[in-house]
């Protein structure tokens, strides 16, 4: 017992010595860090899931990031400095992403970091933004009902992608409609909204399902949905439950032109991993499409291509990640600095041509004016666009705009 | 004294004070506790950035938690996949005061979007600081006496008991990501300002955190220690290597395992409880299958025959992979396993039996 507790004294040192080793290293490395981007290089954060259930989503916007970083540097930085990318893996669990968010606020003392997917890892760095006074940008659509004074949220709010979806259905005149989702915060506050907007709009909520995320058993639930016989399905799934659930869909004989699935979590990326026989001819509210046609989006659509290979496709959150970037960018330019506060001052009004079409900032709760776009899922994988908003849409996440959302928030 | 000898006492765990020592020899425990001690109390919160002293406590909470396996796994053979599901209810009852706290009178944040109007039943008695942190120990024990009781009377035990608390981590984890306007869903409960009057964000609060913790620590070792050299200890390993032996002596096993099992399910909760305020989140994630095994992985790295083992397993796996994965944002994951299988295959008692065997090559120490 002596013995062994001197052998813990010795390895526990030798730890500490570790850890004060780390320490001083990681300065070192910091140091190599802005000196491999020039003494003037600006160092941003980017926190995406490289491991772990969401990487094949999130891997995609890092790879979008990157990109953004790397044009931004060819045009010649910002500032006249060069930005230098600080790449961390926030694995899927929401802890880490507070704590790597943590370790890039106060260790590496990025100016901003650009980050996150899922609700859940938001919610987890908000405070610590929050409370340190640093700047996130989030690329993903998402519930809403949120608005921190340190994040800017790039992909769209419900009204500029739930909204617009349930019009187009109500349009197309479906009446009764049947939800679908994963069991996490992003479908049931969705749910939520669905269900007062069906109250208010004469529209009919026949069930109301959730599966746990990654389920993939959906025999019993596709025939509930059946059996309730809706116009259509209005779906939050995330994720790999998708392929099962659109597979099992078909195998039901459930096609398309009869009960159509409106989703909001599927883009290019999940077309590919679904199948596309699976899911053509089904509908998707987004902002952005690769198929989007301007000059922005040739241009980008083409960079990606060339830096990660031909079979890459584009999609929404992989275009907002990197609008995120630009924007940022704009903002530091404006405000001739790359203070958080002088930055969050510059942003509000910054209008950019993106890929999406025009992207301006609301200063007042920092999500972007988007264009909606419903697409229906062609043959080829791509989406083909069948209804836009017309003009952005001005981002109200509370929904306080909508008579019908009162009793929301 | 034979290296067979030695072998031997290496399983058992903790030999009792043995005579024929010399003095010198005596002192090195107690010396070394304390020399940990002031380097975990004094030097850590002076070297350490606040950033890494946060990680430091996260670290040490693991480490409670891991104290508990290593007496319940390591002292008492019960392989216990679920030390989780315990780590979580002191958690959440840490969390939902926090929270009661912050909302100041109004519900938490969460329960708005997600749609409830009134505060639950189950949250109030929670708003009362005392009742929180006496609920994130005694709940856990409750809990573990209760499912000890129904397990161990009916001999389960070995794999099937391993099974059993891992499906009850996952079962857990179902119930609180199903429960959004209870629970925070997925989410679980965040964003935490106020502790006693303490700012949390502050780093005077975040140091002084880490020293209850180390100290807690520190203490607890120091209980699990007794618990293990005394009468009770003894029969808990004799349990681990002959359980029907010890029926037949007239004791009953059940009763000690089911002891053991809700000591280690109340360090735990504590750990659960301190985590929150340090971390300043708790979510299903932290709680659930994998999580509970990555635990189960640091006190087999560390070496689970003895309780230091198990401490530092959980802070060389702490520690391994905030460092891995910010070296190597990219392929981390395989780093961290390539460590578990190499301690794992190199030193099957883990790097404090490593060490030992290390010691037992060196002539001069052979002749102790």
């Amino acid at each position: 017992m002596r013995n062994s507790a001197w052998r813990i004294g010795a390895a526990v040192a030798l730890l500490a010595t570790g850890l004060a080793a780390c320490g001083g290293q990681s300065s070192t490395s910091s140091s190599g860090g802005t000196a491999a981007g020039g003494d003037s290089g600006i160092k941003v954060g980017i926190l995406h899931s490289l491991s772990g259930t969401m990487a094949i989503s999130e891997v995609t916007v890092r790879d979008a990031e990157l990109l953004a970083i790397e044009e931004i540097n060819a045009a010649g930085g910002v500032l006249g400095k060069k930005l230098v990318p600080v790449v961390e893996d926030g694995a899927s669990d929401w802890p880490t992403f507070a704590e790597k968010a943590t370790k890039l606020i106060a260790q590496d003392k990025v100016a901003t970091v650009f980050g996150g997917w899922t609700s859940a890892s938001r919610k987890a760095m908000l405070p610590v933004f929050e409370k340190r006074k640093a700047l996130l940008w989030y690329p993903v659509q998402y519930e809403g009902l949120e608005s921190s004074p340190y994040i800017f949220y790039t992909g769209a709010t419900t009204n500029q992608q739930i909204v617009p979806g349930l019009d187009y259905l109500k349009e197309k005149g479906k009446k009764k409609i049947f939800l679908v989702g994963s069991d996490y915060v992003f479908p049931r506050t969705a749910n939520k909204i669905i269900k007062a907007y069906a109250a208010a709009n004469g529209m009919q909520v026949l069930g109301e399902e959730y599966t746990p995320l990654g389920h993939t058993e959906y025999s019993t639930l596709v025939n509930k949905v059946v059996q309730a016989k809706p116009d259509a399905v209005f779906n939050t799934l995330n994720g790999d439950s998708n392929v099962a659930f659109f597979k099992q869909l078909k195998s039901a004989g459930v096609t398309a032109e009869a009960m159509p699935v409106m989703s909001v979590s599927v883009a290019e990326e999940e077309v590919k991993g679904i199948g596309v026989d699976n899911i053509a001819g089904h509908l998707v509210a987004w902002n952005y499409y690769q198929t989007t046609e301007n000059p922005a989006n040739t241009k980008f659509v083409e960079a990606f291509k060339a830096k990660y290979g031909a079979d890459r496709v584009t999609s929404d959150p992989m275009e907002a990640g990197y609008n995120a970037v630009y924007l940022w960018a704009e903002a530091a330019k404006k405000a001739g600095s790359t203070d958080v506060e002088a930055v969050k001052k510059a942003a509000g009004g910054i209008s950019l041509d993106r890929p999406e079409g025009k992207v301006t900032i609301d200063g007042e709760n920092q999500h972007m004016y988007k264009t909606a776009r419903i697409g229906v899922i062609e043959p080829d994988g791509q989406i083909k666009e069948v209804w836009n908003s017309g003009s952005p849409i001005k981002p109200d996440p509370y929904l306080k705009t909508y008579p019908w959302a009162g009793g929301l928030a | 004294m034979t290296a067979t000898v030695r072998g031997e006492r290496d399983t058992v765990g903790l030999a009792p004070p043995g005579p024929g020592r010399p003095w010198h020899a005596r002192l090195l425990g107690p010396a070394a506790f304390t020399a940990i001690a002031v380097l975990a109390l004094v030097v850590a919160p002076l070297a350490l950035e606040p950033f890494r002293l946060g990680l430091l406590a996260k670290y040490l909470c693991y480490a409670i938690v891991a104290l508990g396996i290593g007496l319940a796994w390591g002292q008492g053979g019960m392989l216990t996949l679920g030390q989780g599901v315990f780590f979580g209810l002191g958690g959440y009852a840490m969390g939902m005061y926090l929270k009661l706290h912050d909302a100041g009178g109004h519900l938490p944040d969460f329960m708005v979007w997600s749609g409830v109007e009134k505060l639950p039943p189950l949250w109030v008695p929670f708003g009362n600081p005392v009742f929180a942190i006496a609920f994130a120990v005694a709940g856990p024990v409750l809990l573990a006496l209760l499912l000890g009781t129904l397990v161990f009377r009916q001999r389960v035990r070995g794999a099937y008991f391993a099974i059993l608390t891992q499906a009850l981590a996952a079962a857990t984890v179902i119930l609180l990501v199903g429960q959004q306007g209870l629970t925070g869903g997925t989410n679980g409960l965040t964003n935490f300002f106020d502790l006693f009057g303490q700012d949390l964000a502050a780093d005077e609060t975040q140091r002084g955190l880490y020293l209850v913790v180390a100290a807690v620590l520190g203490l607890l070792y120091l209980v699990a220690r007794q618990l293990v050299r005394s009468r009770f200890g003894r029969l808990l390993v004799a349990i681990r290597d002959g359980e029907d032996r010890v029926r037949f002596l007239g004791y009953d096993p059940a009763t000690v395992k089911t002891v053991t099992f809700a000591v280690s399910a109340g360090m735990a909760g504590l750990a659960g409880a301190l985590f929150v305020p340090v971390v300043g989140i708790i979510s299903p994630a932290l709680l659930g299958v994998v999580p509970s095994l990555e635990l189960v992985v640091a006190v087999a790295v560390g070496g689970r025959f003895s309780l230091a083992g198990a401490v530092l397993g959980a802070v060389v796996m702490g520690y391994a992979k905030t460092s891995f994965s910010e070296q190597f944002a990219d392929g981390w994951l395989y780093l961290q396993g390539a460590l578990f299988i190499l301690v794992m295959t190199l030193a099957p008692k883990g790097l404090l039996g490593l060490a030992a065997r290390a010691r037992d090559l060196l002539p001069s120490r052979r002749r102790a």
